[in-house]
């Protein structure tokens, strides 16, 4: 039974990300996978092996699409030939849900290929909400957002980061993708607690969890998805299952890419939490 | 401020090209970012400016391997640098970083030296690589097909076909840089340093020699097929939607090629497309005689 409106995939279980080098190995030994995210600017193209690949991996696997350049924040139109190219992906894979990042990374049409960190302004947010329900109208497909790790805070915010997603998600009326390890990395970058985050996040609009490892250096944390999930950060998700519910959970491992089997493995351990039942009841 | 301004200035400033010490240029505009008890404001700015320069570096050191190897290490990141300074991504992937590489380097040779012919020839080549590699196939035109082929049949060229006309053999030191890189993890350091001599040896060896090449792709894998110039010429004419009869007149027009000749070429390549399953249906004109 769907947790909630936005969450209608408890039956999805645990992900991992769909990398290069597990093509082989995914191929030989098909290995039981819940489902595969995949980057969907990977597979933006017109032919070739990435789009046979992924032809491949349809036939056996369920696929979501996760985005990271549709540029909610930014303040230009969203780009035509992007949502085109999309939209034949979103054909292709019949994503139940598809997600993107809650930033920016484009001005003016020139392209940072990183995810930037939004002002908490309302204008802010009113500009990106009406991009979110821009994209979902041209793609006909439920969109959720995800809170991205940062590194740098703007004096004119006028709110926190979690009140600024709760005021995107609620203009926009879309669902919310979850990252309890780009939180954690948020929190220590930034000096708040974590928990707080969590407990202000709306159950009701959770579609998708995001687990990663990052990088500790000496004066701030980077979100490198180059490690093991730490303890701080499984407990989190604890916390957030508890909350939430069953909900689609993916591990995100794309540096340092270890074996198939050991991205799988580190994925499965949030097993242990996901049937946790939701402490909130809707 | 509104939002605009400050992704203008954030933007601005993180695209500034780093220092030597790869640190972010001294007096950067970073005001409107709060410091924190460990970084101040400019400090916070520098982690996003260094993982876009490393990230969109990264990406040209992965797509241009000849490239890096006509040039070395340290010259073609100086060239990377600055054509990124000079050309920063208008795209929303990163794919096509290096699209107007090769008219860069037309402009600004000095960056490849006395190499700068050779060089534009290896970024041409794989940029078409690039292309070939993921570009759009058509429909093969099938026997069914050429059952009206005849002097005004149009046929067209398949969409992720690249066709060269190159001053320099690349093709072939691109090959071997492939060689070289795919060793690399298997092959002992003496063996691996055997081939970048090797490589090495080629780049300073290299004379021009012009070729027409043909980029493609079979099996999901990219080819490099040298081609004759009338060859290439017909190629050309036919992906530019001239009926084959006129095709053929332009191919040959300046060839020393008797008619018999002509007729033994016709066949082979013919064959070889058919082969190649190159030749696809001229869907974009429409055939008015």
């Amino acid at each position: 039974m769907p947790a909630n409106r936005f969450n209608a995939f408890t039956d999805y279980g645990i992900g991992i990300g769909l990398r290069i080098p597990h093509y082989k190995h995914i191929f030989d030994k098909k290995p039981v996978v819940d489902w595969f995210e995949i980057i969907s600017e990977n597979y933006m193209v017109d032919g070739g092996r990435p789009l046979a690949t992924l032809d491949r991996i349809l036939e056996r696997y369920r696929v979501v699409q996760h985005g990271v350049s549709m540029y909610f924040g930014s303040t230009e139109p969203l780009n035509k030939d992007h949502l085109r190219r999309l939209g034949a992906l979103v054909k292709r894979t019949r994503t139940p849900w598809l997600s993107d990042h809650l930033c920016w990374g484009s001005v003016d049409g020139t392209y940072s290929h990183d995810l930037l960190p939004m002002p908490y302004t309302f204008e802010a947010a009113k500009i990106t909400a009406r991009k979110v329900r821009e994209a979902r109208d041209f793609l006909e497909v439920p969109i959720a957002v995800e809170n991205v790790s940062s590194y740098a805070e703007f004096h004119m915010s006028e709110m926190t980061e979690w009140e600024f997603l709760n005021e995107v998600v609620e203009r926009a009326d879309c669902g919310i993708l979850l990252d309890v390890n780009n939180i954690y990395v948020s929190s220590r970058n930034h000096d708040f607690d974590p928990y707080e985050y969590l407990n202000s996040v709306p159950v009701e609009r959770v579609a998708q969890i995001h687990i990663a490892g990052h990088s500790k250096f000496q004066k701030y944390i980077l979100d490198t998805h180059d490690h093991p999930v730490i303890d701080p950060v499984w407990k989190m998700y604890e916390h957030a299952i508890c909350r939430i519910g069953p909900t689609a959970t993916l591990l995100e491992w794309d540096d340092r890419i270890p074996s198939f089997d050991e991205v799988h493995v580190e994925a499965l351990k949030a097993e242990k939490y996901i049937h946790a039942p939701a402490l909130v009841t809707l | 401020m509104t939002l605009l301004e400050l992704q203008r200035r954030m933007a601005r400033a993180i695209m500034r090209p780093l220092t030597g010490a790869d640190r972010i240029a001294p007096n950067t505009d970073a005001r409107y970012i709060k410091p924190n008890d460990r970084l101040n404001a400019s400090e916070r700015l520098e982690i996003y400016s260094r993982s876009y320069w490393f990230r969109v570096l990264d990406s040209l050191y992965d797509d241009f391997p000849g490239l890096r190897a006509v040039l070395g290490q340290r010259a073609f990141h100086q060239l990377s640098r600055a054509y990124l300074a000079d050309c920063p991504s208008r795209s929303f992937t990163l794919r096509n970083l290096g699209s107007r590489l090769a008219d860069w380097l037309q402009r600004h040779p000095e960056y490849a030296g006395r190499r700068s012919a050779l060089a534009i020839d290896m970024v041409r080549l794989e940029w078409a690589h690039i292309e070939a590699f993921d570009d759009a196939a058509a429909k093969v035109l099938g026997p069914e097909d050429l059952l009206e082929l005849g002097p005004g049949f149009r046929a067209g060229l398949q969409p992720y076909i690249r066709l060269l006309d190159l001053e320099y053999a690349v093709d072939d030191l691109r090959i071997q840089v492939n060689r070289a890189s795919d060793e690399r993890g298997v092959a002992s350091n003496a063996a691996l340093k055997q081939r970048h001599r090797e490589v090495t040896r080629r780049v300073s060896r290299s004379k021009p020699k012009r070729i027409f090449l043909a980029v493609h792709r079979r099996n999901y894998m990219v080819y490099y097929r040298r081609i004759e110039a009338e060859e290439y010429r017909l190629l050309g004419a036919l992906r530019d939607g001239l009926p084959i009869g006129k095709a053929i007149r332009y191919a040959f027009e300046s060839s020393s090629a008797s008619t018999d000749e002509q007729r033994s070429k016709l066949e082979t390549w013919f064959a070889a497309w058919a082969e190649l399953g190159w030749l696809c249906p001229l869907k974009s004109r429409r055939v008015t005689q």
